[in-house]
């Protein structure tokens, strides 16, 4: 190595080897940088993972899916919650899927570049940034006020709020990923533009389209902020999403920051229920995605 | 219409009824996909104007002093923004000085440095990390990092930057591991995957040929870096800053968790404080009375107008960036 | 969606690559016998003396403000193959897209003038545009299988207007599969997705689903530019079977597909028909110089 440098700096004097020598040093200075970086970030990152699966294992037992949540001091589970949880998601997503889906065949296959469509978008990523409590305070002004009392339907709709604008987005790229040719072949065939866009468009990116609902579903599932002033918190089994309803998010949050260790335990329970959900749901993003892309 | 149709002998064979339908479903489908979409624009007119008439008392009462007031006593019904918007803006800036470099190193790690095998499991394992509820972040924070800051940290923090002259104020304090300083790390641990994936596609649009090209001519790893890489992609690498805020500006749990809940105005970061978020968080449900409700749903309205700001900053600032850009070539 | 797709078209440069030019030249110097001997089915009636399915009268063409077509008038024999030749940007695509108003789907795109269409004007605004489009076939440059099985991919337009019976369908599937050559390569393949078909395969497929509905106008745009020669023989023999029942009007950038498969041939320049005739008549004895410039490849 030394000896080539030499012999470099013998055939071409112009090459000023202090310079080079500066050069090298500050590159080495800057990519040791982002190694050590990196090691500082990934090291944060993997003490959480650590910690979570380790506290949460801990304390999964079975009866985390058979009892309700407990009083202070005993034990018990998160069964009403994680049954809770499924209810607003569900509801949620039925709510916020259709219109989601709706609006982004709109962008793509009827607006297009039109000024409608344009300010749809800029605001639908107003709403994609918005801060998911102000969601919260929204739904709990026009729901919880008027009706007189928090609900599971309320959570759901705050919910569907959060999943709405993501699936406005997926949907929309995903169909642009239709290539024009497809819709002209239909068209051509004399298919009337609704069973274009049923038949055609949506069976070739269904595959994207519900990727982007996964998507949703995994944002929402540990949406926390928004379902505390909505649908609330239930010691009990609710009958129904028409009354306060136990979910996930806020019993976490209510054990979590408890001086009882049971519950705390139970949060911790909890806390690697929702990661686990959220992470199966991301994989399953990258397989469909990687087989859509495939086909 | 028929006229023009039954002049084709061959459409007698067809249903009639085929045609009437096909229009009202082509009408209905782009009717609904339109009110859909309007649907959109009516929510955020919705949620200012809700927004807007809950915050109404309060602006009445307290008017533009609202903004500037230190006082949050619910007793007395005093309110003023001021400590929560601090509280705001500190944790997101402690955020984003502890964020953005560290994203900005993984992302070259991933692209510049990493051997091929690892380049997928990491960049995957960053994405998954971008996915986890903050929530988890947020109790991570409290029964792990904040003890550990307080035992391990801050004594450190407060000996050695608290004598600092003239802004040793800012580490003066008890190391109770819980307050402002805490909850800007967490915010900044939890951003860290998010922009580092942002950064990462980035990165990897770039062209490959103008980066071997500068490798072509004995460019070093960073010098492609600043002066190939980071000019293509500096729109995108602002706007992805800017992502990156607004989530932290906006973000609840990781901070409601760590950040004490003090509505005192105090200027060292080891005390606790409050955000707009987590005022809302820790106290929407228990406000009685119609100020108190009332303020809190103003300092909803705050926050909802700075994370506006941010967006449309970043919005503006690409578009800018990739005007210029093309103008320049 | 991408109204941009078209902006090459819309730049009016000419881009003969030099391979065609070779082919152009051969074909002057060897190809006229071959192509004399081709014709097959001798037909010796001029164009005027032909009834006429498609008259074009004055058509003007707009992408948005650019204007891709001026003033075309012309004549389409019924069940006779028309080529349209001319180089890249010339608006011979954008002209076939006329025919069955498949520009509709794009804003800003808009057609000025009269297409008669067994003497119905279908530019007039109460044209129903599925009922014309059922009539008037295409077939696209890339070859756009839809995302479902073969059966499906023709059953979808037949479904469309017709009734019919499970068996009928079955029946109507194997004679639009036979009609374009592909039944015996794919009647094992039926419940199959289309996609998972070779290129050449899956042009014919789109080609079967075309004329599955029974129209009586088909359009080819290009529809070989993206296959190999042997699929392309496949096709153009297959065009040459359909004409006894359709009336074909086909795009192509390749002279000697033209020529081996045409009746009639116009070459389009810039916007304009430039020539009509005879694609006999057109590659020995051009009347225009320019038309003359294009088919020895001296263009440009």
């Amino acid at each position: 190595m030394k000896n080539s440098r030499n012999s470099i700096n013998r055939i071409r004097s112009n090459i000023n080897m202090n310079l080079y020598r500066r050069r090298r040093l500050a590159n080495l200075v800057i990519l040791a940088g982002s190694m050590l970086t990196t090691i500082f970030g990934l090291f944060w990152l993997c003490w959480l993972l650590i910690t979570l699966f380790g506290h949460g294992f801990q304390h999964l037992a079975l009866s985390v899916f058979t009892q309700p949540t407990p009083p202070p001091g005993e034990s018990g589970g998160l069964a009403n919650a994680i049954v809770g949880s499924i209810l607003i998601t569900g509801a949620g997503i039925a709510v916020g899927a259709p219109v989601g889906v709706l609006a982004g065949t709109f962008l793509s296959e009827f607006a297009m570049d039109s000024p409608v469509a344009t300010s749809v978008r800029f605001i639908n990523d107003v709403l994609l940034s918005a801060p998911s409590i102000i969601l919260g305070v929204f739904i709990y002004s026009v729901v919880v006020v008027p009706m007189g009392h928090f609900s599971g339907w309320a959570g759901a709709l705050a919910l569907a709020l959060i999943a709405l604008p993501i699936i406005v987005r997926t949907t929309e790229d995903m169909l642009k990923l239709v290539p024009n040719t497809m819709r002209e072949a239909a068209c051509a065939l004399g298919a009337p533009r609704w069973k274009v866009t049923v038949a055609i468009v949506y069976r070739a990116a269904r595959s994207g389209i519900l990727t982007g609902i996964l998507l949703a579903i995994a944002r929402i599932t540990g949406e926390t902020a928004p379902l505390l002033f909505t649908a609330l918190n239930n010691q009990f089994w609710s009958r129904g999403l028409n009354e306060p309803v136990a979910n996930l998010p806020v019993v976490i949050f209510q054990f979590a920051m408890s001086p009882y260790e049971d519950w705390q335990n139970l949060a911790w329970a909890g806390a690697l229920l929702i990661t686990v959900s959220v992470l199966v749901l991301n994989i399953l993003v990258r397989t469909l995605l990687r087989g859509g892309a495939r086909g | 219409m028929d006229t023009a149709a039954s002049s084709n002998p061959k459409d007698q064979s067809r249903p009639a009824a085929a045609k009437g339908r096909g229009q009202i479903l082509d009408a209905l489908l782009s009717g609904l996909s339109r009110l859909c979409a309007l649907a959109v624009l009516f929510i955020i007119a919705a949620i200012l104007i809700s927004l807007f008439m809950g915050a109404w008392p309060a602006f009445k009462k307290f008017g533009p002093a609202f903004l500037v007031s230190a006082e949050w006593n619910p007793v007395t019904e005093e309110f003023g923004a001021l400590v929560s918007i601090y509280g705001t803006l500190v944790t997101t800036l402690i955020a984003m000085i502890t964020g953005v470099p560290v994203s900005f190193g993984i992302a070259i790690f991933i692209t510049e440095l990493c051997p091929l095998w690892l380049k997928r499991p990491v960049g995957t394992a960053i994405e998954l990390l971008a996915a986890i509820p903050s929530i988890i972040y947020g109790m991570w924070g409290l029964f792990v990092f904040a003890p550990f800051f307080a035992d391990h940290m801050e004594p450190w923090i407060a000996d050695n930057l608290g004598r600092l002259p003239g802004m040793g104020f800012l580490f003066d304090g008890p190391p109770l591991g819980i307050g402002v300083l805490t909850a800007g790390i967490i915010l900044g641990i939890m951003v860290i995957p998010f922009m580092a994936a942002v950064f990462r596609d980035l990165f990897e649009v770039v062209p490959p040929v103008l980066k071997e090209s500068a490798y072509g001519i004995g460019a070093t790893t960073w010098e492609v870096l600043k002066k190939i890489v980071l000019p293509y992609t500096k729109a995108g690498v602002v706007g992805g800053i800017m992502l990156g805020m607004g989530r932290a500006l906006g973000e609840t749990m990781a901070v409601t968790f760590v950040i004490g809940n003090a509505d005192r105005l105090e200027f060292s970061l080891l005390m606790p404080g409050n955000t707009i978020s987590s005022s809302l968080a820790n106290q929407f449900t228990e406000a009685v009375g119609e100020m108190y409700t009332s303020s809190l749903i103003a300092l909803g309205l705050i926050l909802f107008v700075i994370t506006f700001l941010v967006l449309s900053a970043a919005k503006f600032l690409l578009i800018r960036l990739t005007a210029m850009e093309g103008s320049r070539t | 969606m991408n109204e941009k797709g078209q902006t090459p078209r819309e730049t009016g440069q000419l881009n003969i690559d030099t391979n065609q030019t070779e082919k152009a030249e051969n074909l002057l110097t060897h190809g006229f016998r071959d192509i004399k001997d081709l014709k097959t089915k001798g037909k010796k009636a001029g164009l005027h003396d032909l009834p006429v399915k498609i008259e074009v009268k004055d058509l003007d063409f707009y992408y948005g403000n650019f204007k891709a077509l001026h003033s075309i008038t012309m004549n389409i024999p019924e069940k006779h193959v028309t080529a349209m030749i001319g180089p890249s940007g010339c608006g011979k695509s954008t002209l076939i897209r006329c025919f069955n108003r498949i520009y509709e789907l794009y804003p800003g795109q808009r057609a000025d003038g009269e297409i008669g269409l067994d003497g119905r004007n279908i530019l007039s605004s109460n044209e129903d545009l599925n009922l014309l489009r059922s009539q008037v076939g295409m077939v696209f440059q890339k070859p756009t299988p839809f995302a479902m099985s073969v059966y499906d991919n023709i059953a979808f337009g037949v479904r469309l207007y017709e009734n019919l019976s499970r068996g009928e369908m079955d029946e109507r599937v194997e004679w639009a599969l036979r009609k374009a050559a592909l039944f015996d390569e794919v009647k094992d393949k039926l419940r199959q997705t289309g996609t998972a078909l070779s290129g050449g395969q899956q042009q014919r497929l789109c080609i079967a689903r075309a004329i599955a509905v029974k129209p009586e106008v088909v359009l080819l745009d290009e529809p070989c530019s993206a296959l190999d020669p042997r699929s392309t023989a496949k096709v153009e023999d297959l065009i040459n079977e359909l004409v006894a029942d359709y009336t074909i009007v086909i795009v192509t950038h390749n002279m000697q597909q033209a020529a081996r498969v045409s009746d009639f041939t116009a070459f389009m320049y810039l916007g304009k028909l430039i020539e009509f005739d005879s694609t006999d008549r057109m590659f020995t004895n051009p009347r225009e110089k320019d038309t003359e410039d294009y088919i020895t490849g001296r263009f440009g």
